[in-house]
C-alpha cells in the first residue's frame, strides 16, 4: 500500500534532482572540451539528463494517474 | 521561382488552411463532439511556448554564445516536474471560479481587487509588446530574407518605408484580423476558443516539421551526420568555444534564464491562456507533462547543429545568425525547403501573436475597460441593454490596439536587439507575476496591497532597467541615460543600479526586479491588513482541494435581489439565448421553477456572479451583481465557519464511506454465517435421517419377532424365549440409543444437568474399570492397567467421567482382537492435568478416519458384518464432556497394531493448592 502524500514528495525530490544536474555548478563538470560519440560532451550530457527527467516525469504521471482512479485513491488536500 | 507573389500566396494559403482548420474546431465545438478534448491536441497547444524565438532566434542565440539557448527549454520541464503542485492546482482554482485571465486570477484571489486586474493587465500589455514586435520583426525579416533568392543577402534594415507598406505592419494586420475572427466570435462564459486551440495545435506541427526538416537537411545532406559536422566544427576556434560554456557570468546566466523561463510557463499570458483557461479537461494535464517537455527536446536537437552549420558556411559574418534556418537552404540552392522553413517560421509567429492578442484583449476588456466603463456613472451601463455588442467591440479594438503597440515597439526599438533578448525583456515582464501567484495559491496569508505594493514595484523596476535602456540603444532616449544614469546620477545608471555590476543586463534587472517585488509582496502582507472578501478568497485558492466546487461561497451572499434583475444581468453580458440556456440547467439542477421564483436565493446571486466572471471578469463580475443585489457579504467569522462546515461534510461524507466499509465487511461476515447456518440445517438434516435409521433397526427386529409370536401360537417354549431375549435386548438398545441422543442433545443445546465437584480421579477410573469389568470377563480379554501413584484432582462431574471411561473401555474391549484382546488403561499425571488413555490391540483406525470418528453415528469399520451394538455416539458424547471439562480427547493409531484412545483433563483449581496435597496425604 502506498503512502498518502508520495506523490507530490516525489514530484518535489525530482525537481530537486533535476535542478542540480541542470544547472551549476553539476553543469560545470561536463563543460569540457570532451566529444562522446562525435557529440560535445556537454550537449550530450544536457539532453540525456532532459530526456532522462521526461522519462521519469511519464513514469510519475502514470503513478498519479492510477492513484486518481483507483476507488480509494482520494487525492484530499494533496495540492497543499 | 521565389518571388514576392508566390511567397505571398504560399502564406495566404497556409492561413487559409488555418482558417479552414480553426472553423471545424468550431464547428466541432458547437455540435458537442470536440476536436481538441485530447490530451495530445492539448500538450500541442501548450507548444505555442515556441514562437519564432525558438525558430529563428535560438540558432542565432546558439551561434553567439552557444549552448545557453538551453535553458529556455530546461526551466519550463522543471516547471512540469512539479505539475502536481503548481499546474493542477491552478487548473482545479480556474476551473472552480471561472478565472479567464492571468489578471483575474490574480484579483480574484486578492479579493477580486479591480485595481490589481488593472494593474496586472497593464504590466501585461507593456511587457508583451516587445514580444509581439519580435514576432512581426522576425515574419518580415525572413520575408525579406527570402525575397533576396537566390542572393544570400541582408536586406537594407534602415528607412523601413511608409509604414502602408511596410510588410511588419501588414503582417500584423493580417494577424490582427485572424484573432478577431476566432477570438472574438461570441462572448462565452467558458471562454473556451476550441477552434483557435486546433489552429494553433496544427502550428505547433507544421513548425516542428519545419524545424527538423532544415535540421535534418544541414546534419545529414550537408554533412554525415552529428560526428562529421561537430568534427568540422571542432576546427574552428570560433565554433569550438560554442561547445563549453565559460566563467562564472555565463553560470549566473545561465541561472537566470532557467528561473525566468520556470516562471514564464505559467506567467506568460498565452500560457496561461492555453494550459489553463483553454483546458477542457484536468486529466489531459497528465499526459501533456511529458509530452511537451519531450516536444521542446525535439525541436531543440538540431539547434546546435544548424547554427554551427551556419556559422561555416558564413565565415565572414556577412548574414545574421538569426536567419540561418533560411540562408542556409538557400545558399544549398533548396527552394522548397527555404519556403517550408519561411512557414514553420510563421507559424510559429502566428501562433503566438494570435494566443497573446486573444489573452490581452481578454483582459483589457474584462479588466481594464469594463471596471472602468462601468464606474462611470454617467453611461448608465449597468442600466442598459444588451452589452454582448458592447464586449466584442471592445475586444477586439483591443487586438488591434495590441498589434499596433507591438508594431510600434518594433519601429521604435526593434532593430536594435536580437531575436532573444527582446524575448527575454517579455519574459522578465511575465515573471513579475509569478510571486503573487504562487504566493497566492500556497499562502492564505498574501494580501491584496501586497501584491499590488510587489508588482508596481517590480514592474518598475523592470522598466528602468531593460525597457528604458532598450528605448536608448535605439536612439529615441538619449543613450547617455544608460551610461551615465538617469539625471546623471552614476548610482542609477539602469544597467548597473546602484553600482550592481559583473552581472549581465538580464541577471541585473532579474534581481533587483525580483528584490523589489518580492520584498513589497512579503513586508505588506505581513503587515496583516486583509478584508473580508480577501480572507475568503484566500481561502477558497489556497484550500481548493478541500473547497473545491463553489457550495461553500454560494451562502455568503446575504442580500437580495430579484430574479428578472439576475437575468436581465445574464442577458445583456452573454446574450439572451446562451443566459436562458444557463439559468434553465441551473433551475433543473437545483429542481427549481423560476418562473415562479421571486427573489433569488444566494445559490442564484452567487451563480449569476460566476456567469458573469466567465464573461467579464471576477472584479467587474462582482460590481455588476453588487448594483442589483441589496446586502452585502456576511461577516468573516461567519464566512469561516461556513467553510469550515464544508470541510465537515467532507469529513462527514468520508465517515460515511468508511462506515460504507464497515457495512460490507458486516455483510461478508453474515453471508458467512449464513453459509454455516446452512451447513448446520444439512447436518441436523442428515442427523435426524441417520438418527431414524438407527432407531427403525432394532424396531424393526423387535417388530418382526413380535409378529412371529403373535402369528405362531404353537412355536415351542425354547424358541420363544429365544425370540423375546432379543426383543428384550432390541427394547434395550432402543433405549440405550434414545438415551444417548437426548444426553447428546442436551449437551449440544448447553443444557445438561452438570454436577461439577473436585473428584478423585484415581477413584473413578477404578470405579468405571469396575462397572466394565464384566464386560471384561464376557469376551475373555486381558485388561492391564498402568495408574501412576500420583494421579491428581480434577474438577469434574463424576458420573459424566465414568461414562467417558466406560464408553472407551467398552469401544475398546468391542474392537480388540477377537482371540487374544488386550486393553491396556493407563493414567498419569501431567503438567497440566490428568493423562487417561485405552489402547486396544484390534485392526486400529486408517488415519483418514481419526477425525471422523468422533462425529455423530460415525464407526471406524461401517462394513464390519456384524456391528459390534455400538450406537455410533458413545465417541460424540465423550467428547463433548471431555471438552466440557475443558480438556481434549484424542485416537493415536497405527493400522494392524491396535488404537489408542487419550483425553486429558486440566487440573481442578483447588488441586493445585497446597491444601488438595495435605487432603490427599
Amino acid at each position: 500500500m502506498q503512502r498518502p502524500g508520495l506523490i507530490g514528495e516525489r514530484a518535489i525530490g525530482l525537481f530537486l534532482v533535476a535542478f542540480l544536474a541542470l544547472n551549476p555548478p553539476i553543469l560545470s563538470i561536463f563543460s569540457t572540451e570532451g566529444f562522446f560519440f562525435g557529440v560535445p560532451l556537454l550537449y550530450f550530457y544536457l539532453f540525456g539528463v532532459w530526456g532522462g527527467i521526461i522519462l521519469l516525469i511519464g513514469v510519475h504521471s502514470l503513478a498519479a494517474k492510477a492513484r486518481h482512479q483507483s476507488p480509494t485513491g482520494r487525492d484530499r488536500g494533496q495540492g497543499g | 521561382m521565389l518571388n514576392a507573389w508566390s511567397i505571398l500566396l504560399v502564406a495566404l494559403a497556409y492561413l487559409c488552411l488555418l482558417f479552414a482548420i480553426a472553423y471545424y474546431g468550431d464547428k466541432r465545438a458547437d455540435a458537442g463532439r470536440s476536436l481538441i478534448a485530447n490530451p495530445y491536441i492539448y500538450a500541442l497547444s501548450i507548444a505555442v511556448y515556441c514562437t519564432s524565438w525558438t525558430f529563428y532566434g535560438s540558432v542565432g542565440r546558439a551561434a553567439s554564445s552557444g549552448i545557453d539557448f538551453l535553458p529556455i527549454y530546461l526551466g519550463p520541464t522543471l516547471t512540469f516536474v512539479v505539475w502536481w503542485f503548481v499546474l493542477r492546482k491552478i487548473i482545479r482554482i480556474s476551473k472552480a471560479y471561472r478565472i479567464t485571465s492571468i489578471a483575474d486570477f490574480i484579483s480574484s484571489r486578492y479579493g477580486k481587487s479591480t485595481r490589481l486586474s488593472v494593474l496586472v493587465t497593464v504590466i501585461a500589455v507593456v511587457g508583451i509588446m516587445p514580444y509581439i514586435s519580435l514576432q512581426l520583426k522576425a515574419v518580415s525579416t525572413s520575408f525579406n530574407v527570402l525575397l533576396q533568392y537566390p542572393e544570400v543577402v541582408m536586406p537594407p534594415v534602415s528607412s523601413p518605408g511608409p509604414f502602408v507598406t511596410d510588410t511588419a505592419f501588414l503582417v500584423a494586420m493580417a494577424m490582427a484580423a485572424f484573432a478577431i475572427l476566432f477570438g472574438t466570435r461570441h462572448i462565452d462564459a467558458s471562454e473556451h476558443h476550441e477552434g483557435m486551440v486546433a489552429a494553433i495545435a496544427f502550428e505547433s506541427v507544421v513548425k516542428l516539421a519545419a524545424f527538423l526538416a532544415v535540421g535534418l537537411f544541414v546534419t545529414f545532406g550537408l554533412y554525415d551526420g552529428f560526428g562529421s559536422l561537430f568534427a568540422a566544427g571542432r576546427e574552428v576556434p570560433e565554433v569550438a568555444r560554442l561547445f563549453t560554456l565559460e566563467g562564472g557570468a555565463r553560470y549566473g546566466q545561465w541561472m537566470t534564464l532557467t528561473l525566468l523561463s520556470m516562471a514564464a510557463i505559467v506567467c506568460l499570458p498565452r500560457q496561461f491562456q492555453v494550459i489553463v483557461v483553454e483546458n477542457v479537461n484536468e486529466a489531459h494535464l497528465e499526459k501533456a507533462v511529458w509530452l511537451f517537455p519531450l516536444y521542446l527536446l525535439i525541436i531543440n536537437i538540431f539547434v546546435l547543429p544548424i547554427a554551427v552549420g551556419g556559422l561555416l558556411a558564413f565565415p565572414a559574418g556577412e548574414v545574421d545568425a538569426d536567419t540561418y534556418m533560411l540562408t542556409l537552404p538557400m545558399a544549398a540552392k533548396q527552394q522548397s525547403l527555404a519556403l517550408f522553413a519561411f512557414i514553420g517560421g510563421l507559424s510559429a509567429a502566428t501562433g503566438m501573436v494570435i494566443v497573446a492578442a486573444i489573452a490581452l484583449s481578454t483582459m483589457i476588456c474584462n479588466d481594464l475597460v469594463m471596471p472602468a466603463l462601468l464606474r462611470l456613472t454617467w453611461l448608465r451601463l449597468t442600466e442598459r441593454g444588451d452589452l454582448t455588442g458592447l464586449l466584442l467591440f471592445i475586444r477586439r479594438g483591443a487586438i488591434i490596439l495590441i498589434l499596433l503597440l507591438g508594431y510600434a515597439y518594433f519601429r521604435l526599438a526593434g532593430e536594435a536587439d536580437a531575436l532573444v533578448t527582446i524575448g527575454l525583456m517579455s519574459f522578465a515582464a511575465a515573471a513579475q507575476f509569478a510571486p503573487a501567484i504562487v504566493g497566492g495559491i500556497f499562502w492564505k496569508g498574501g494580501t491584496r496591497s501586497g501584491a499590488l505594493t510587489g508588482l508596481t514595484l517590480g514592474f518598475l523596476v523592470w522598466a528602468y532597467t531593460l525597457l528604458l535602456p532598450s528605448f536608448a540603444r535605439s536612439g529615441w532616449l538619449p543613450v547617455d541615460f544608460i551610461y551615465a544614469g538617469f539625471l546623471g546620477i552614476e548610482l542609477l545608471r539602469p544597467q548597473a543600479l546602484f553600482g550592481l555590476e559583473g552581472f549581465d543586463n538580464l541577471s541585473h534587472a532579474l534581481f533587483w526586479s525580483m528584490l523589489a517585488n518580492i520584498g513589497g509582496y512579503l513586508a505588506l502582507s505581513l503587515r496583516g491588513h486583509q478584508s473580508a472578501i480577501e480572507r475568503i478568497q484566500a481561502t477558497l485558492f489556497v484550500d481548493v482541494f478541500r473547497h473545491s466546487g463553489a457550495e461553500g461561497v454560494s451562502r455568503l451572499w446575504r442580500g437580495s435581489a430579484t430574479v428578472a434583475d439576475l437575468r436581465g444581468l445574464i442577458v445583456r453580458f452573454v446574450g439572451r439565448e446562451r443566459a436562458e440556456r444557463s439559468l434553465t440547467d441551473y433551475a433543473r439542477l437545483r429542481g427549481l421553477n423560476l418562473a415562479k421564483l421571486r427573489e433569488a436565493d444566494a445559490g442564484l446571486v452567487s451563480f449569476t456572479e460566476r456567469l458573469l466572471a466567465g464573461a467579464i471578469g471576477a472584479a467587474s463580475a462582482r460590481v455588476m451583481v453588487a448594483s442589483v443585489a441589496k446586502g452585502e457579504v456576511v461577516g468573516i467569522d461567519e464566512v469561516m465557519e461556513i467553510l469550515e462546515e464544508t470541510s465537515q461534510v467532507i469529513e462527514y461524507s468520508h465517515r460515511l464511506e468508511e462506515k460504507q466499509h464497515e457495512l460490507e465487511r458486516t455483510t461478508a461476515e453474515l453471508r458467512a454465517a449464513n453459509e454455516r447456518l446452512k451447513e448446520l440445517d444439512r447436518l441436523k438434516d442428515d442427523f435426524i435421517s441417520t438418527v431414524s435409521h438407527e432407531l427403525r433397526t432394532p424396531l424393526t427386529s423387535i417388530r418382526s419377532f413380535s409378529e412371529i409370536l403373535f402369528d405362531n401360537a404353537d412355536l415351542d417354549i425354547h424358541d420363544r424365549r429365544r425370540f423375546l431375549a432379543i426383543i428384550v435386548k432390541e427394547s434395550e438398545r432402543l433405549t440405550r440409543l434414545i438415551n444417548q441422543i437426548l444426553d447428546l442433545a442436551k449437551m449440544e443445546a448447553g443444557r445438561m444437568d452438570w454436577q461439577m465437584e473436585d473428584v478423585d480421579a484415581k477413584g473413578i477410573i477404578e470405579e468405571a474399570l469396575a462397572v466394565a469389568g464384566g464386560l471384561f470377563t464376557e469376551q475373555a480379554v486381558k485388561l492391564e492397567l498402568n495408574l501412576d501413584p500420583n494421579i491428581p484432582h480434577i474438577y469434574a462431574d463424576r458420573d459424566r467421567l465414568i461414562q467417558v471411561i466406560v464408553n472407551l473401555l467398552s469401544n475398546a474391549v468391542k474392537f480388540c482382537d477377537r482371540d487374544n484382546g488386550l486393553v491396556v488403561v493407563s493414567a498419569a499425571a501431567r503438567n497440566d492435568g490428568l493423562y487417561v488413555s485405552v489402547a486396544d490391540n484390534g485392526p486400529g483406525i486408517p488415519p483418514e478416519k481419526r477425525k471422523l470418528i468422533f462425529e455423530k453415528f460415525q464407526q471406524a469399520n461401517e462394513t464390519l458384518t456384524d456391528r459390534p451394538g455400538g450406537t455410533g455416539l458413545g465417541l460424540a458424547i465423550s467428547r463433548q464432556i471431555v471438552e466440557f471439562f475443558g480438556g481434549r480427547i484424542w485416537v493415536e493409531s497405527v493400522p494392524g497394531h491396535g488404537a489408542k484412545f487419550a483425553f486429558t483433563i486440566p487440573n481442578s483449581r483447588v488441586a493445585a493448592t497446597p491444601v488438595a496435597e495435605l487432603g490427599r496425604v
